[in-house]
């Protein structure tokens, strides 16, 4: 299993975001997380991001243990939230290139990846304060695709994407997957989301259920 | 595409990659050129006017010196520490699991270079408006003063402006938390700026205890910034 979560309870701002959620998630997969605003998806995406501590139960990310060290697993998963961890000061190829550096990434690698979002033309040399939301969320997907994680978490992938972005992005998303590695991701578009993915699962008031 | 993310990069790879990223974004901005120099400049005019008086402006200079830089402290470490919280860098950061450590040294190191091209303008203005004379052996304490009291200084403002960068009311937290903390490298580097200018008598050789306990400052809140800096930014 990539991640196993039984009666997982995490504690966000004295209030339990996660209550007891339980379920599994294989290799390969495309995991759709489904429910309304406030339901704990974004929770539970930042926390097999290991960037949250579990309050009780027990979790397993990518064989890491989230109760005992949720360190461990933060250099094989790759998190896109709801910011785009972009610095906006620099230039799409300037993000690119110290992201890159951070995780030893080649230059074909930034390359390659730049060209899957279509950011190789006159974007590189362009500032991300002058980008569009939909520019933006691309350069946040290219950085993801640079760091080749083992999981990728996904919350609201979409948004903000023209339609020939959201093609481009499902079609990354598919080969990630067909490479071996594993997504969740949180949408509220239903129709695509659902097309996209292997599997749904929905969260609800803490908790997860098969959809 | 293939799916591999287990290749771990030096400490040394990030301290540089941060420190060019704080630097290259600072050059791109200006933020320190165009806002906290001229803000830095117009408190020691007005220091000049509220004192109105030259031989306490002389005998006062190395103080007024080091409160400027701190004042322009508070500023540089908001705005370094905002870049990265502004599009959620930080929890990238944080995701990309690197020595966070690493991190640290490389926004300090950053941070330090910013505070030097101040406290440079800062001192040739003393000079200028404050009409203070530094002697040759002056010139060696005065710049020793600035690189132990800068170091100190960015250690303590990187690990402060961390600890306060996901904390509400941040603006006013970062004084509030860290001018008591930087009480001693006030005391220290302005003891030892008054020596080597000669302010009020001092002797050049009555500065150099006052370089130890800057030193040791340094030294303390370098490693203690590098162990504790990750937990900080990770709660």
């Amino acid at each position: 299993m990539v991640v196993s979560f039984s009666d997982v309870v995490v504690v966000y701002d004295n209030f339990p975001a996660l209550a007891g959620a339980t379920f599994e998630i294989s290799r390969g997969e495309i995991v759709l997380l489904q429910g309304p605003n406030g339901a704990g998806k974004t929770t539970l995406l930042r926390t097999c991001a290991g960037l949250l501590p579990i309050a009780r139960g027990s979790a397993t990310v990518l064989s890491c243990d989230l109760m005992n060290d949720r360190y461990s697993v933060r250099n094989k998963v790759g998190l896109l939230g709801h910011a785009n961890g972009l610095f906006h000061d620099l230039t799409v190829e300037e993000n690119m290139s110290f992201w890159s550096r951070l995780i030893g990434a080649s230059n074909q690698d930034v390359k390659t990846a730049m060209q899957i979002m279509g950011l190789s033309d006159r974007l590189s040399a362009t500032r991300v304060a002058n980008l569009s939301a939909g520019q933006k969320r691309r350069c946040a997907l290219a950085t993801l695709i640079v760091r080749r994680a083992q999981l990728w978490l996904l919350d609201e992938p979409h948004a903000g994407l023209d339609t020939q972005g959201r093609d481009e992005l499902d079609k990354t998303l598919r080969a990630a997957r067909e490479a071996g590695a594993t997504v969740m991701f949180a949408s509220h578009e239903i129709d695509r989301a659902r097309n996209l993915a292997t599997r749904s699962l929905t969260v609800a008031g803490g908790l997860v259920t098969e959809s | 595409m293939k799916s591999d993310s287990s290749t771990r990069v030096s400490r040394g790879k990030v301290v540089t990659a941060v420190f060019l990223k704080d630097i290259q974004i600072e050059l791109r901005s200006r933020v320190v050129t165009n806002q906290v120099l001229p803000f830095a400049g117009l408190v020691m005019v007005m220091f000049a006017f509220a004192l109105d008086n030259d031989d306490v402006l002389q005998r006062v200079a190395g103080g007024l010196v080091w409160l400027a830089t701190l004042f322009s402290l508070f500023i540089i470490v908001q705005r370094s520490f905002a870049i990265d919280t502004a599009d959620g860098a930080l929890d990238s950061l944080r995701v990309a699991g690197i020595d966070l450590s690493a991190v640290f040294f490389g926004k300090a190191i950053a941070l330090a270079i910013k505070l030097i091209a101040l406290e440079i303008v800062l001192i040739c203005g003393a000079v200028l408006l404050y009409r203070v004379d530094v002697s040759a052996t002056g010139l060696v304490l005065l710049v020793t003063c600035v690189i132990c009291a800068t170091s100190g200084l960015a250690f303590v403002g990187t690990l402060y402006g961390g600890l306060t960068a996901g904390a509400k009311g941040r603006e006013t937290l970062l004084p509030l938390l860290l001018l008591p903390v930087v009480a001693p490298v006030l005391i220290a580097a302005t003891r030892a700026t008054e020596a080597a200018f000669g302010s009020g008598g001092a002797q050049t050789s009555e500065g150099w205890a006052w370089i130890g306990l800057l030193a040791v400052f340094a030294a303390v809140f370098g490693v203690g910034g590098s162990l504790a800096f990750g937990s900080l930014i990770d709660e």
